[in-house]
């Protein structure tokens, strides 16, 4: 074929151009602006150049708050989610009948907005002059006493976000660990059955090593998605997430950006290397864990 | 001898038949986990307010259903124009984006030209960006740019996806190169090979990229959240957010929930009908969890 450079060039322009200005530059621009002291969108100016940003980032009382929150958040969802999305995946690859129904079902939590459906996840554990809430109704049900969900205790409130997080992550968990167990071979099942190995040992030996690339690619998605946890908790408790003691890490980023007391990018963005330092840190963990574990 | 045997032939159908219907049981349950907040926001938006607070145990079923609800809730607040603005931003930024990954994927998939597997790479090494990371500065330029509350704000930042043009990329290439070889035979371009050979044969994965950007727009908060105060400007997202925060959500909650009905139904539809396209396309590589 001969080579057309320039028609290439022009061909690939428009995306080039998009992901200079909006991805590439901003990059480099983060970088600068988190050693950038004191810079301000009021003062416009920076007083020093240094590590101030990330010193101060670090000594805020709010952020702290965050990274406390966020860290029980993925130390909690993470495990729940993939063990409750492999239990369910497993029983969905045992039946045959009315299993699209299941699995169309337990997608839906994908698409749906998450900060529509959030509500409805607060008047279910709200309590408010008027109702207790069904949750707390359930609770009295079982001789418990209510509890404040949405403005109340500490636990009560990462419990509720827990709770939320798992309902919306399944559905990609399930969908991949379906499709994981459909593509096991049935030779490796019918060898086993022929050998009568106990149903266990059939998980343990050749199901589990079987998918555990899929099950690994959950767990490291899984563990950046919980790190960057926003709009489930701005869904339950309102955009003052430093009020309501539920600020995220990624919600952190944008108060310091845009809202109470902000206007910051320089803290921002330190905020965020912070957090992308985090991330990267325990995705090359987990791919250190998974080079020993997973058979591909 | 026989008999026994059958009694362990049969017993092995009881203990089967007991486990499927443990498993049956078990995501049953499951299911209505997932269904029963929808059923609940129905519920409540079919509530009147008076009825609603007047129920200290909630009642599982409306007792006098009404939609009045509905009315109060597109009256209260413009959620009219919410959808307007949304469906505004989902299309246009859609239909652009398409404009722009199309060629790219082409040029990747088809040309010829130096520096393409260099590029390429760099293309995919972008992927792992986080978009947390690029968010503060492009919330800067377009602020610089006066572009806040602005459709053209709105829309801007989100019109490539490195994904996309790699999944339109993958497929692409799978057209066989005698095609594309005849076309040029007969002296037809690149660009009419592109448009008149091309998209036609691999519409399944145009339609599902398509939809999922779709999807992705409906949804979408934090962006038009940073770039948009001005209520003229709202997206659903932030309209649904804005009712809760210091609208009537407070005081009439079935109002509220009328809302989120509304706001959910269409991308619901959306799902029930190209169900498959979507689960595959997820499967393939989405990422969100």
């Amino acid at each position: 074929m001969e080579k057309n450079n320039r028609k290439a060039w022009l061909y690939l322009l428009p995306a080039i151009a998009f992901l200079v200005i909006f991805m590439v530059y901003p990059l480099i621009d983060v970088i600068i602006y988190s050693f950038e002291e004191g810079y301000t969108f009021a003062s416009q100016t920076k007083t020093g150049v240094g590590f101030g940003n990330f010193g101060d980032v670090l000594r805020d009382p709010y952020f702290l708050q965050a990274l406390k929150n966020t860290f029980i958040l993925v130390l909690i969802t993470v495990p729940l989610s993939t063990a409750l999305a492999l239990l369910i995946s497993l029983g969905i690859s045992s039946i045959n009948k009315v299993r699209n129904l299941f699995q169309t079902v337990y997608f839906l939590p994908y698409v749906t907005n998450t900060l529509a459906v959030g509500l409805v996840f607060m008047i279910l554990f709200d309590k408010t002059e008027h109702t207790e809430g069904l949750v707390n109704v359930i609770i009295r049900l079982f001789g418990g006493s209510s509890v404040d969900f949405i403005d109340g205790p500490y636990w009560a409130k990462i419990l509720v976000l827990s709770v939320y997080t798992i309902w919306i992550v399944l559905p990609f968990k399930i969908l991949l660990l379906t499709s994981a167990l459909a593509s096991v071979k049935q030779d490796y099942y019918n060898a086993a059955m022929i050998d009568n190995t106990p149903k266990w040992r059939v998980f343990t030996k050749i199901t589990l090593p079987m998918i555990s690339p899929t099950l690994f690619y959950l767990v490291i998605t899984g563990f950046i998605g919980a790190f960057k946890a926003y709009s489930d908790a701005v869904a339950l408790f309102g955009t003052d997430l430093n009020a309501a003691e539920m600020n995220t890490v990624v919600g952190y980023i944008y108060t310091k950006l845009y809202g109470e007391g902000g206007g910051s990018p320089a803290l921002a963005s330190a905020a965020a290397i912070i957090l992308f330092m985090i991330v990267l840190t325990v995705t090359v963990i987990n791919l250190l864990v998974s080079r020993k574990h997973v058979h591909y | 001898m026989e008999k026994n045997f059958k009694k362990t032939e049969k017993n092995a159908l009881i203990k089967k038949r007991v486990s499927k219907t443990v498993i049956y049981v078990l995501l049953g349950i499951w299911a209505l986990a997932v269904l029963f907040p929808f059923y609940w926001m129905i519920n409540s938006s079919l509530k009147t307010p008076a009825a609603y607070n007047s129920e200290s145990v909630p009642r599982l079923f409306a007792a006098d259903p009404t939609f009045g609800n509905y009315k109060d809730a597109f009256a209260s607040v413009p959620l009219a124009d919410y959808f307007i603005n949304t469906i505004i931003f989902t299309v246009v930024t859609t239909a652009v984006m398409m404009a722009v990954i199309v060629p790219a994927a082409f040029a990747f998939s088809r040309m010829q030209f130096r520096g393409k597997n260099l590029l390429f790479t760099a293309f995919l090494s972008l992927m792992m960006i986080p978009n947390e990371l690029v968010v503060i500065t492009n919330f800067v330029t377009i602020t610089n740019l006066d572009l806040r509350n602005t459709f053209t704000g709105l829309i801007l930042p989100s019109v490539t996806s490195v994904f996309y043009i790699y999944l339109l990329k993958e497929n692409f290439a799978q057209v066989p190169d005698e095609l594309y070889l005849a076309a040029k035979v007969d002296g037809t371009s690149d660009w009419k090979y592109l448009w008149k050979v091309m998209l036609p044969i691999c519409r399944p994965t145009v339609i599902t990229v398509t939809i999922l950007k779709v999807i992705e727009c409906w949804n979408s908060f934090v962006w038009p959240r940073l770039i948009t105060d001005k209520e003229e400007y709202f997206l659903i997202s932030n309209g649904i957010q804005q009712i809760r925060e210091s609208g009537f959500g407070r005081q009439n909650i079935p109002a509220m929930m009328a809302a989120v009905v509304v706001v959910s139904i269409p991308i619901i539809l959306v799902f029930l009908f190209f169900r498959k396209k979507i689960m595959e396309g997820v499967a393939r590589g989405g990422t969100k969890g």
